[in-house]
């Protein structure tokens, strides 16, 4: 097993060294991402081919099974591949809804043919997806949504409008809850759909946010036909499959601000306020950082832990913690930043800290609110009725 | 880094959560209290833990010690903590033992480590001589005379100084109070002429002491490690001893929450129980969250002790600043949400809230730790 995962690691390495181009071997901005999908446009021809490269070998996503495309990897196998890579600065190929959400929750919940139509073309890049969930009147009370889906036999009409649906301008498919049974019982009359976005009757708005700019949109249905085969799991029974994805979301939200290659806020704060005989300058602001440090290793330090618990011991009920800490800790540390920085992160350019911060804003509200994390932590695991 | 535990270390906490369950916990420490016993400690768990080995846990084996290092040991530190256990556990097999390990002469750690390991030399620590901990601060001198050293000066919150056969007194050789360079520590017995100690009880109802030292004179071979250069020794003995602290106050603010916890569940208000409120339910879901955030710190910590002691100074800084900041508000919160019962002395919440201050104020509170974790860090 051991030598395996060394002759593993050889040969990743090699065929890395030998596949991955220079300019995607660089640290990567937010503008650098490569989200593939059908109105995508590569920044440069080194990362079209970094993508197609991986995604022949389905590294992509690592851990799928081959037979939809993916790398069929063992979790170690993977682990090693994420080492090498980040040993080389290697840019992550693709990243989506896709890898992250629908893929994972068709591979669990759906029908063999939903597989095969899916899965390659998000393995590949081909198609980007978006997710259809928080409703104008259905945000933090997520269940009590009420775009309808109507039964016409072999096909639904869907009417009703969607909103902080992330890049939905920008998709091509959406993965959407919505009513296909009763409103007596909130949880059990939902199904989870997938349609595309081309599908007459869709049309998508961007928001301008507080940030000046739009990543979400309101998504608007308007008699859109979805056939019955484009169901994920049971009809009705889409609540299930819709809390795993939460889950998910909950985790990948969590974990923001500790994007590898990132400056540290000790050494942000080093170089905007300076040092006086070895301490930074601004004491008060100096006992801040110190604690955010702190604060913010124990949240790396934990996710290491809960990580090695459920290898371990097979359990795990921290994806509410880690998300509401994760995203409170990332407000702070652009307040902090606002505080170190002064005017100068204030000034109202497209590259300046302030954009930064307004956007932390939204941590701990998309995904589900603080407080709903809070809740959860309380019912599910501390048992408060 | 490996941030569960193993089989051995997971053998250890069940056992230390076994014998404390029988024999400490916070009646065993009220009794103490009550009958106004001069050690502050029961004997009986004494001996049961020296039955066990435990003074031995951080002593290697081959002097008469178990080995297991210092995770195994926060295991017995964070159910001491649950408990409330008072013992010379802490003085003595853990901040004692490490630094004769660690700075003792191959007869010294020849003749006293097996004795620790056997529970039949009790040591303590005389380091501060003002309130708030400053390792530096160190105006107690020791001259030297005709090949001997006379020790004068003062010490105080010597946790244990009250009972330990053998004081380690930090004291001054060159330099001025302040001063890293200059520092020398020095085995002393505590009945040595010239010793005063007088026993000072604390809030949390153990006992700590002040020491007079007049005219002591220490001969040559009482010196543990290098003259001048104690302070190095100190500083790691420091992080060992604060790493575990650490992990016992990580046992005080779970054991505070679970008895929280259970308050929620069972008061009944306005008809329902008081958990049901979203107010209380909030803030005890961001406890619970702040003390799993420092389970890691503290198992970080240990295992940083045991794998990578270069790093110990920053993971022990920051484990402990944390552990001081979340068994405040754990305790803090235990009384506000036992309401007025909380308040009696009659309920055992006020045990952990004042346990908690002595331990979070021993060796630097979580003000001292940030502003050297801070230091450490480069700014």
């Amino acid at each position: 097993m051991m030598q395996n995962l060394t002759a593993f690691r050889q040969g990743t390495r090699a065929w890395l060294e030998d596949n991955c181009p220079r300019s995607m071997r660089t640290p990567m901005s937010e503008q650098d991402r490569c989200w593939g999908g059908r109105k995508f446009t590569f920044q440069s021809a080194d990362q079209k081919l970094w993508l197609q490269r991986m995604a022949a070998r389905g590294w992509t996503t690592p851990t799928w099974p081959k037979e939809y495309g993916g790398g069929g990897l063992s979790k170690d196998e993977a682990k090693v591949l994420q080492e090498e890579m980040a040993a080389m600065t290697a840019r992550a190929p693709l990243q989506s809804f896709g890898i992250w959400m629908i893929g994972p929750a068709i591979l669990q919940f759906g029908s063999e043919a939903l597989k095969q139509e899916h899965l390659p073309p998000i393995v590949r890049g081909e198609i980007r997806w978006c997710q259809g969930y928080s409703e104008p009147n259905a945000g933090s009370d997520l269940a009590g949504l009420q775009t309808r889906a109507e039964d016409r036999g072999d096909h639904f009409m869907v009417n009703g409008q969607k909103v902080w649906t992330t890049y939905a301008d920008r998709a091509d498919w959406m993965f959407c809850l919505v009513r296909t049974g009763t409103e007596a019982n909130k949880h059990s009359g939902i199904s989870l759909v997938l349609f595309d976005m081309e599908t007459p009757g869709v049309m998508a708005r961007p928001i301008r946010l507080i940030s000046g700019s739009s990543q979400f949109c309101e998504t608007f249905l308007e008699n859109v036909r979805v056939e019955k085969h484009q169901v994920v799991g049971e009809i009705n029974n889409g609540w299930t499959i819709a809390k795993y994805l939460l889950t998910h979301e909950r985790e990948m939200i969590g974990s923001i601000g500790s994007a590898p290659g990132e400056k540290s806020l000790a050494d942000e704060a080093i170089a905007a306020v300076g040092l006086q005989s070895g301490r930074l300058a601004d004491e008060l602001l100096r006992a801040e950082v110190a604690q955010w440090e702190i604060d913010f290793s124990s949240q790396q330090l934990t996710m290491e832990r809960v990580r090695a618990e459920i290898a371990t011991f097979g359990v795990g009920n921290t994806s509410a913690m880690l998300k509401y800490y994760g995203t409170e800790l990332n407000i702070r540390r652009h307040e902090l930043l606002i505080a170190l920085q002064g005017s100068a992160a204030l000034s109202w350019r497209e590259d300046s800290e302030a954009r930064l911060w307004l956007r932390s804003k939204g941590n701990s509200i998309e995904g589900g609110t603080s407080e709903v994390q809070l809740n959860i932590i309380a019912k599910r695991i501390l048992g408060l009725g | 880094m490996q941030l569960v535990l193993n089989e051995d270390e997971q053998m250890v906490r069940k056992s230390a959560a076994e014998l404390l369950a029988d024999l400490a916990g916070p009646g065993v420490l009220r009794k103490l209290r009550d009958n106004d016993n001069p050690q502050g400690y029961s004997a009986e768990l004494w001996q049961q833990m020296i039955a066990l080995g435990w003074p031995g846990v951080l002593i290697s084996e081959q002097r008469g010690g178990l080995g297991l290092g210092h995770v195994a040991m926060g295991q017995i530190s964070e159910q001491v903590g649950c408990a409330l256990a008072s013992s010379p556990l802490f003085a003595t097999a853990i901040v004692g033992a490490s630094a004769l390990t660690l700075a003792g002469t191959e007869q010294q750690k020849a003749e006293l480590l097996p004795a620790v390991a056997l529970g039949k030399l009790t040591l303590a620590l005389a380091l501060d001589e003002t309130p708030r901990h400053d390792p530096t601060r160190i105006a107690a001198t020791a001259k030297p005379s005709d090949g001997v050293y006379q020790l004068n000066g003062f010490k105080s919150f010597v946790v244990d100084g009250d009972i330990a056969d053998q004081l380690i007194v930090a004291a001054r050789t060159s330099g001025e109070p302040g001063a890293n360079h200059g520092i020398t520590l020095f085995l002393v017995p505590r009945k040595a002429k010239g010793v005063e100690v007088s026993r000072t009880p604390m809030v949390d109802s153990r006992s700590a002491a002040d020491i007079r030292f007049a005219n002591v004179t220490v001969a040559a071979d009482q010196i543990l490690g290098t003259v001048d250069q104690g302070f190095a020794t100190l500083d790691a003995v420091l992080n060992i001893a604060n790493a575990h602290l650490a992990a016992e106050l990580l046992g005080i603010a779970s054991e505070s929450f679970r008895r929280t916890l259970e308050y929620l569940k069972d008061r009944k208000q306005f008809g329902v129980p008081i958990g049901s409120f979203q107010a209380l339910q909030h803030r005890a879901a961001i406890l619970w969250t702040e003390i799993e955030l420092c389970k890691s710190l503290v198992i970080r910590a240990l295992r940083g002790l045991d794998d990578s002691p270069e790093k110990a100074g920053v993971l022990t800084s920051m484990a402990k600043a944390k552990l001081c900041k979340v068994a405040e508000l754990a305790t803090n919160e235990g009384i506000q949400m036992h309401g007025g019962i909380g308040m009696t002395d009659q309920f055992d919440m006020g045990f952990f809230l004042k346990r908690a201050r002595v331990a979070q104020a021993l060796f630097g509170d979580q003000r001292f730790h940030l502003n050297r974790f801070a230091r450490l860090s480069g700014y």
